[in-house]
């Protein structure tokens, strides 16, 4: 799936060391994600998957190096990498009373001058994105009147109009039903092509993850296990190890389909 | 793509009381301080400092009181018709009076809508970190150590001084508690610290008061809330610290709405959510302690004036921000007529008579919120 043309680096994380609260979350992550691509974190709870995706936004004090689109972290300014790179957290916050209009216009903040204002340019971009995303016709509306789906549409517009060709998007489906899952996947698939986006996820549905990624990275223990296309990845004894778990592995259409089995009578896993 | 087409999407979903529906095909522009609101804001000052200065024991036309008033501009004469001793007592009298009670409204709301959203709690008042306690220490010290004994009624400048250096040195403390959370701390962090710094103090203001029985009324009269001015005094204490706070969070309302996603979020879009907090509560913490050491502990303001204008005027701090100040001003000047007029010529204390008006238009406040948002 990855356009061999879009082959410069859009990340590129080394020996990256995370300690949060002096327990270590991540430990010597390599990875490598070219521009255009979609690569999803996928592992066990507490693996550290969020972890990873707050820090490659830059919001983690960490030992190693990130660089975004060939430039290190920590020598970007906060408005300059805020302008490479957008994050959707897994449930962001929703401010009560607030417009859907004027949430998305929150995202144009790196563009605005310290003390300044939106101007009608901000403005128009909003409106493009609520139009690109099918979300005109919510744009008075109040966040907290939405529903799930519409919310998370809405999440990923405010992400969006932040104008970054990297973005972060840390369990974008996990609060929402299945359509509502393709919906808002199926989205993400045709942003990245049309605007040429690349795309950092985590995510918990196995199926899901290898359904829409170009590549995979198994995180446990904040260590990467695998990286590597869905088919590598996902593979009974992968996850027998990583996630102790009894699973079949269907051939899909477009990457392996994951179903937990049910374990027979008492005897141990694998 | 499973996307629906956006017609069917707007007819799919309930008309929100917010959308214009006399002009369907323009999109909805973006929160902003509405003209409208703005004008009504000003004409609520310039009402409730009219009828702060034309009523109370002695009225006055209030057309002539607004002639004496621009009579006072430069390069401006009226004959207001008031005679020498009116005159004097509304430019004597009143007008430092009303002043004061503009000022110390504003800061109030100001601060209690800075914290609200500083702290994204919407019942965050301006007396959180400790502030009211320290003042409160502060002035019972002074009282306690003779600078009220000596006076016959308060005296204007030692007591509030006390309780100006004890309001910062509480939220001082605060601070420095608070910090003690270490890189990773949250904003909880600073409201815990403000509980344990007000109980500190309170206990202290409560072992002076045991010790020294006798100044037990006047520190009431104090901890009441009072507006009785002793002429410019007051309100040249509070005036600088009212404008630096004010100035400090108008021009950052922007980031409190960036604030209100969050903190990783206002970092992601290029803030720096720390600093921008920092700043914020130090200049809502100095007006809040420069008022409370002019005026007492006057309540609800600063819940009751941000909460209205939210409800009125949209949720965007860039619009609550500005019209508290305004109609914090109006609110405490009016309650402040209230207060020396509705048993004249006795006063009751302001800050009872906010808490007598808060109270029940809070119970109001809130039915309508619910109407208003299912």
């Amino acid at each position: 799936m990855t356009d061999p043309l879009l082959s410069a680096s859009a990340v590129r994380i080394s020996g990256l060391d995370v300690v949060l609260g002096g327990t270590p979350v991540l430990r010597g992550i390599d990875l490598d994600v070219a521009a255009g691509e979609w690569v999803t974190v996928i592992g066990p709870n507490g693996a550290g998957k969020s972890t990873m995706l707050r820090a490659v936004g830059g919001l983690l004090a960490h030992a190693g190096t990130i660089s975004l689109f060939g430039k290190p972290l920590s020598r970007l300014r906060r408005r300059e990498r805020a302008r490479l790179v957008a994050m959707v957290a897994q449930s962001p916050a929703v401010p009560p009373g607030m417009a859907v209009l004027d949430y998305v216009l929150l995202g144009r903040t790196p563009y605005i001058p310290a003390l300044g204002r939106e101007s009608a340019a901000d403005v128009a971009v909003v409106h493009q994105t609520l139009a690109s995303l099918d979300l005109s016709g919510f744009a008075g509306r109040r966040l907290e009147t939405l529903s799930g789906g519409e919310r998370q549409r809405v999440f990923l517009a405010r992400a969006l109009a932040q104008g970054a060709p990297l973005l972060l998007l840390d369990e974008p489906t996990s609060a929402l039903d299945i359509g509502h899952q393709q919906e808002v996947l199926e989205l993400v698939d045709r942003l990245r092509r049309d605007r040429g986006l690349t795309v950092l996820a985590s995510m918990h549905d196995l199926s899901v993850a290898g359904e829409y990624a170009d590549r995979l990275v198994l995180l446990d223990g904040g260590r990467v296990a695998a990286v590597g296309p869905p088919p590598e990845v996902l593979t009974v004894d992968l996850l027998a190890h990583h996630y102790r778990a009894q699973v079949k592995v269907i051939a899909g259409e477009h990457g392996p389909l994951v179903v937990p089995v049910r374990r027979a009578g008492l005897t141990p896993p694998g | 793509m499973t996307v629906r087409p956006p017609d069917l999407v707007a007819k799919g979903s309930p008309a929100d009381p917010r959308e214009d529906p006399s002009r369907p095909g323009r999109p909805p522009a973006p929160a902003k301080l509405r003209p409208g609101w703005l004008a009504a804001g000003v004409v609520a000052v310039v009402l409730a400092t009219l009828a702060g200065l034309a009523l109370g024991p002695a009225s006055l036309p209030p057309g002539s009181v607004a002639a004496e008033l621009v009579d006072l501009l430069p390069g401006v004469h009226i004959d207001s018709g008031l005679t020498e001793s009116q005159a004097n007592i509304v430019l004597q009298l009143r007008l430092p009076r009303v002043v004061l009670a503009l000022l110390v409204g504003a800061t109030l709301a100001l601060a209690g809508g800075c914290y609200q959203g500083v702290f994204r709690n919407p019942l965050a008042d301006p007396y959180l970190l400790g502030v009211a306690a320290g003042a409160g220490f502060g002035a019972t010290a002074a009282i306690a150590a003779g600078g009220g004994a000596a006076g016959s009624v308060i005296p204007s400048l030692p007591v509030p001084l006390a309780a100006f250096t004890g309001a910062l040195a509480a939220v001082a403390l605060t601070y420095l508690l608070g910090a003690a959370g270490g890189r990773e701390r949250s904003p909880a962090t600073l409201l815990l610290a403000g509980v344990a710094v007000s109980a500190f103090f309170a206990a202290c203001q409560t072992f002076l008061l045991q010790r020294y029985a006798d100044s037990l009324q006047l520190v009431y009269s104090w901890l009441l809330g009072r507006l009785a001015t002793s002429g410019w005094r007051e309100v040249q204490l509070l005036l600088p610290y009212a404008v630096l706070a004010a100035a400090v969070v108008l021009l950052l309302r922007r980031e409190l709405d960036v604030l209100s996603l969050g903190d990783d979020e206002a970092a992601g879009l290029g803030l720096h959510p720390q600093r921008s907090r920092y700043l914020l509560v130090v200049a809502a913490s100095l007006g809040t302690a420069a008022a409370v050491a002019v005026s007492g502990l006057i309540g609800f303001v600063g819940v009751i004036v941000p909460h209205t204008v939210r409800l009125l005027a949209g949720a965007s701090y860039r619009s609550i921000l500005p019209l508290s100040v305004l109609f914090g001003g109006a609110f405490l000047t009016l309650a402040d007529l209230a207060a020396r007029t509705v048993s004249a010529p006795a006063e009751v204390p302001i800050g009872v008579l906010t808490a007598f008006l808060g109270a029940p238009f809070f119970v109001v406040v809130l039915r309508t919120t619910r109407r208003v948002e299912l």
